[in-house]
């Protein structure tokens, strides 16, 4: 299934953890720097540059040459969204992504924060830049590029991107959460299997 | 001829080892070990969810993908490590942060490397100590240079334990245990994890990177080592946090370990997990300036 940017609430809810989904239009980056700067504006009452509200926020730190007067995507992997962890609660607050693209999963403020908004979080397989960068039709801008081309708030222009599948969803649920748990009950028999009861 | 003459220690022309260089982090970050690939392969065979297929025929998809366009298979290029093994060149240190310039334009190579507190980033890839050289010196009419481009999600997720003796071997299996699950999706799974048991806290974490230099179809030596490598990947695939740590049976590609004698009350032992992309490329140059290449290794 194929999601057109912006996103409004109900398709929003339509998904759930499991899903697998390709979105097209505008896609922002930003990871540690950009969540970091992004907040300090907001304390300062500034306007963002771009805005995200019912739009897709990408954890990545592309590779993008310029080529002569345009700007060209090598690779575009998502990066560790754990690392936000601590930023994202109130950055969905503020600034109100309908989608959060990354990978390995986010902490439990950020999935409520998210069922909260309406917002869901698509993971993409990490490291695989090649074929995420194939999904980008083009390199619309770039703001903030002082914090070095990684931490930079890319602005993307996405067509049939993916395969993205829901791991955290609208209503609460992670897919992560669930991994866990069966982690947890894998744990016992693996350790007696260890000798380290 | 005085006594005070030099030793000759420029036998290489600086170009050779600068175009080396930037060959090697080209086939590093283009392609995968014969090693790495086979154990992607075998990993999807076992995989019955849906959701693990994805990750690892996306995986597999975007190698050959990388392969054939000659694009980083993951836009992480890493920060560059270099191990060494030869006569000392004289110069060489800078034919090596030339070679990662040239290569970090060239390819291109995302620059990584930034300030440690100013987070300032000179978008070269070329820092204080960065790239970092190991030498290993050696009295064969060659230099080999091993290149290893380590990203960060992986790296993030190194651990360092000043174990007890008496935690011994079930302490070792514990700390491995909980590192990979503390570590979850995060380092992209399926990864590679190498140990360092042994040494000191600086030479621990050491071993653990040079472990994750043997080919993954190489068991370690000493069967007792070779044992714990095997019984921790099958501990470590049972937990089920699968590719991406999004649930599955491939968690690891495989457990490496490399050790050293410690002090009598100590033992150290460290933790560094590999993404599956586990990218290295070494090279041979000879002093007639051939050059031959292998991203397995040569031994």
């Amino acid at each position: 299934m194929n999601l057109e940017l912006p996103l409004d609430a109900e398709k929003v809810r339509a998904l759930h953890c499991g899903d697998t989904v390709t979105l097209s239009g505008t896609i922002f980056t930003g990871r540690d720097e950009m969540h970091i700067r992004a907040l300090e504006f907001l304390d300062e009452g500034r306007q963002l540059p771009v805005d995200l509200r019912g739009g897709a926020l990408f954890h990545c730190g592309p590779i993008i040459v310029r080529d002569h007067e345009e700007w060209k995507l090598v690779a575009a992997g998502p990066t560790t969204s754990a690392r936000m962890n601590t930023l994202e609660p109130r950055f969905i607050e503020a600034f109100r992504p309908a989608v959060i693209i990354g990978k390995g999963g986010m902490s439990l403020p950020t999935v409520e924060a998210m069922r909260e908004n309406g917002s869901v979080y698509l993971a993409l397989t990490g490291g695989a830049a090649v074929l995420a960068a194939r999904g980008i039709r083009k390199v619309i801008g770039v703001e903030w590029l002082d914090l070095g081309m990684p931490e930079a708030l890319w602005i993307l222009e996405a067509d049939d991107f993916g395969p993205l599948t829901v791991a955290i969803d609208a209503h609460g649920n992670s897919i992560y959460e669930n991994v866990a748990m069966v982690v947890k009950e894998n744990l016992p028999g693996i350790m007696r299997s260890l000798g380290i009861e | 001829m005085s006594s005070k003459q030099p030793i000759p220690v420029r036998v290489l022309p600086f170009e050779l080892v600068e175009r080396t260089v930037v060959n090697l982090l080209r086939i590093a970050v283009t392609s995968l070990p014969r090693d790495v690939m086979e154990a992607l392969e075998e990993s999807l065979e076992k995989e019955t969810s849906p959701v693990a297929k994805i990750q690892l025929e996306t995986i597999l998809e975007n190698i050959r993908l990388a392969e054939d366009s000659g694009a980083p298979m993951c836009q992480d290029t890493g920060i560059p490590l270099f191990f060494l093994r030869g006569h000392y060149e004289d110069g060489i240190e800078e034919a090596i942060r030339n070679g990662v310039e040239i290569a970090t334009k060239e390819i291109p190579l995302r620059p990584n490397a930034v300030h440690p507190l100013t987070r300032e980033n000179p978008g070269t890839n070329i820092g204080k100590e960065i790239p970092h050289l190991v030498w290993n010196p050696s009295m064969e009419e060659m230099i080999e240079i091993t290149v290893m481009p380590k990203g960060a999600g992986s790296e993030n997720m190194s651990r360092l334990a000043m174990l007890k003796p008496s935690d011994g071997i079930p302490g070792i299996k514990k700390f491995v245990l909980d590192s990979v699950v503390e570590a979850g999706g995060k380092p992209c799974p399926p990864t590679i994890v190498g140990l360092g048991i042994g040494g000191s806290s600086d030479i621990a974490p050491q071993l653990a990177k040079k472990a994750l230099m043997r080919p993954l179809d190489v068991e370690n030596p000493d069967p007792m080592l070779a044992e714990l490598e095997h019984e921790l990947k099958e501990a470590l695939n049972a937990t089920g946090i699968g590719p991406m740590g999004l649930g599955g049976r491939t968690t690891v590609l495989g457990v490496k370990i490399e050790s050293a004698h410690c002090h009598t009350a100590s033992l150290p032992l460290a933790v560094c997990l590999q993404c599956w992309a586990g990218r290295r490329a070494c090279a041979r140059i000879y002093p007639d300036g051939m050059v031959s290449y292998s991203r397995e290794g040569f031994d």
